[in-house]
């Protein structure tokens, strides 16, 4: 830089925003919306149900049955801020678990931390592997996202049941199942700490980092990118890896969970992800996006369909309730990106319900 | 003004398939001047600002840097030499606020082991920014906030201060008064002006002739993909130049 680098400014002062304002624009983040949401949807199952919903065993069950889709819903959060998309997380969990299970009962007995440990590299190393040719077929190939994605989908489960001749394995170590997969410190369980530990990591990589900077720059703009000399397309390829590496991991943590490789288990679970992912305030057309709101994103769901059982609420409604959630998620995306393009000026709700919506942006 | 050009280019040809874009344009620019590069659609001052950028390269002719003949293979080549552009379609990162757009792709990262892993020198890169615009008198008024909810003349503004804040040589801004306002359009001028008093070039593309007579210091006409005259902005006149664009009149051939 010419000549800035000189003065340390006065700025500094400038820089720190009233709390009171800090908190309005807070609450304005989508994230912060949604986090209220689930509270609200808490608060009503508490007082409906104080013994059975409102109960720390309760919660440990709703964070684990969150885990799992946390894990993939990290790197999903990262593909749709690049404006891409990823269907294929749930086969490639499969896939690598699978992989995973065979490996280990090919080192000695199948039992030790000798084969857990080899279970464990093979299975992030299938997801990674996964996680690149996707990137590669997107970035370089310039393939669309969701034809590619689509195509491993299909791809990884077919491969998966070919190894398998379709009938699950279940043979996992014991070390690694009292562990990650039931094992507990001070009553968090194993599989919610590695959870926990992978979205702590995806929200400082996100938000903290230049590889986070650069994603939601190629998502917001890869040709503006292209020209400050950003190599988009290995961005591209490092995101759609990181998911895949993921995948990978959440397919050890469903295997250690499950003492099964859940084949026919996960054909949807890609729509789960990605429906938390949105409902967490990602954009579909890139460029914005949080790694929190994804998981309180996914918890939504979680929280209707445990609620839902505790009182006896046919489960069904819970894929009403949250496919509504989907489609309001996705319009106050909408409203946000046409208030963007407005220049920043904010219609007063009633004569918001009369503007067309924009399609620009 | 007599000083040496910081940047020329001589007999530069570049075609595309069967269409000639370039037949031999010449270009040269001083330091601290402002120069325009003017000609009618198809005159071929697009494709000479890219290849003087290094998005592309010429068949032929030659480029020469302080009087240095130089190639330049990509962008990000011409940027090193201290040389940027801002385009047409501004090429901000929408999403991100004016400083992450200053120093996107250029980054500064924090020193030893957390530098490697990623992390960046925010604070510091927050600081300077702001002082950067402050000093080209760039009136930012939300640091904060993503630049896709500012106007127009905002992210031109923005998009101008950040090429200004890089470069050391040269700045090639392309129609950067096309679609702003009449407040807003003096406020860029303004800044150009602010620019040259730094010592830099500036070479400006417009097709508005009254612009391009206020701010610069000489105006380059192009036709049929040549420089078919240089004027001295004091001494011409919005005739003369659309004739000399049009060819109803006769330039001084350039030299």
């Amino acid at each position: 830089m010419v000549q800035t680098s000189v003065r340390p400014a006065p700025a500094s002062t400038a820089n720190q925003v009233p709390f009171t304002a800090r908190l309005a624009s807070g609450l304005k983040a989508q994230a912060m919306q949604i986090v209220l949401v689930w509270l609200g949807i808490v608060v009503l199952f508490s007082v409906l149900s104080p013994e059975a919903f409102f109960d720390s065993n309760n919660f440990r069950n709703i964070a684990i049955s969150v885990s799992i889709l946390a894990v993939l819903g990290v790197g999903t959060t990262f593909i749709i801020v690049t404006g891409g998309i990823d269907l294929s997380m749930g086969s490639v969990l499969v896939f690598s678990g699978v992989v995973s299970s065979m490996s280990m009962g090919l080192v000695g007995d199948g039992q030790g931390w000798s084969s857990a440990v080899v279970g464990i590299g093979v299975a992030l190393l299938s997801g990674l592997c996964w996680g690149l040719l996707n990137g590669f077929f997107v970035a370089k190939a310039k393939v669309p996202p969701m034809i590619v994605t689509l195509g491993t989908f299909g791809a990884a489960l077919g491969l998966a049941q070919v190894l398998t001749g379709g009938i699950d394995r279940r043979a996992v170590p014991d070390v690694l199942v009292d562990t990650i997969g039931f094992g507990d410190v001070f009553g968090v369980p194993g599989l919610v700490i590695v959870a926990a530990c992978v979205v702590v990591f995806g929200i400082v990589l996100l938000r903290r980092t230049r590889f986070g900077l650069h994603t939601s720059a190629v998502g917001s703009n890869a040709e503006g990118c292209r020209r400050v000399g950003i190599n988009v397309e290995r961005q591209l390829i490092k995101v759609y890896a990181l998911a895949g590496l993921l995948a990978g991991l959440a397919g050890l943590l469903n295997l250690t969970f499950f003492r099964s490789t859940t084949i026919a288990g996960h054909s949807l679970t890609n729509l789960d992800v990605i429906a938390g992912v949105v409902i967490g305030g990602t954009s579909l057309f890139g460029g914005i996006g949080t790694v929190f709101g994804t998981v309180v994103g996914l918890l939504i769901p979680a929280t209707l369909r445990n609620g839902f059982v505790i009182l006896g609420v046919e489960p069904y409604w819970q894929q009403v309730v949250v496919g509504a959630f989907l489609i309001l998620a996705v319009y106050a995306d909408q409203v946000r990106r046409a208030r963007a393009v407005r220049g920043g000026s904010r219609p007063r709700r009633f004569f918001r319900l009369f503007t067309h919506h924009r399609k620009d942006s | 003004m007599n000083t040496q050009p910081v940047y020329e280019a001589r007999d530069i040809v570049r075609s595309y398939g069967s269409v000639q874009a370039l037949q031999g344009a010449s270009f040269d620019v001083r330091p601290g001047e402002v120069c325009s590069i003017i000609g009618d659609n198809g005159a071929g001052k697009s494709t000479l600002v890219r290849i003087l950028a290094g998005v592309e390269q010429p068949d032929s002719g030659e480029l020469r840097f302080d009087g240095e003949a130089t190639v330049l293979s990509s962008p990000t080549d011409a940027r090193r030499r201290g040389v940027e552009t801002v385009f047409q379609d501004l090429a901000l990162a929408n999403h991100l606020d004016p400083i992450q757009n200053m120093y996107l792709g250029r980054e500064r990262m924090k020193p030893g082991i957390l530098g490697k892993l990623g992390f960046m020198e925010r604070s510091a890169m927050r600081a300077d920014g702001r002082q950067a615009f402050e000093d080209l008198g760039a009136t930012v008024r939300n640091y904060t906030g993503p630049v896709g909810g500012m106007s127009g003349g905002q992210r031109q503004a923005i998009a101008v201060a950040r090429a200004a804040a890089w470069a050391q040589n040269v700045i090639f801004l392309d129609e950067p008064t096309a679609a702003l306002g009449v407040v807003q359009t003096r406020g860029v001028l303004d800044l150009i002006r602010r620019i040259r008093d730094r010592g830099i070039a500036v070479v400006l593309i417009s097709h508005s002739m009254p612009h391009v007579l206020e701010v610069s210091d000489r105006v380059h006409v192009m036709r049929q993909g040549r420089r078919v005259a240089v004027y001295e902005a004091a001494q011409s006149s919005v005739e003369e130049l659309v004739g000399a664009m049009t060819g109803a009149l006769d330039g001084k051939e350039a030299a």
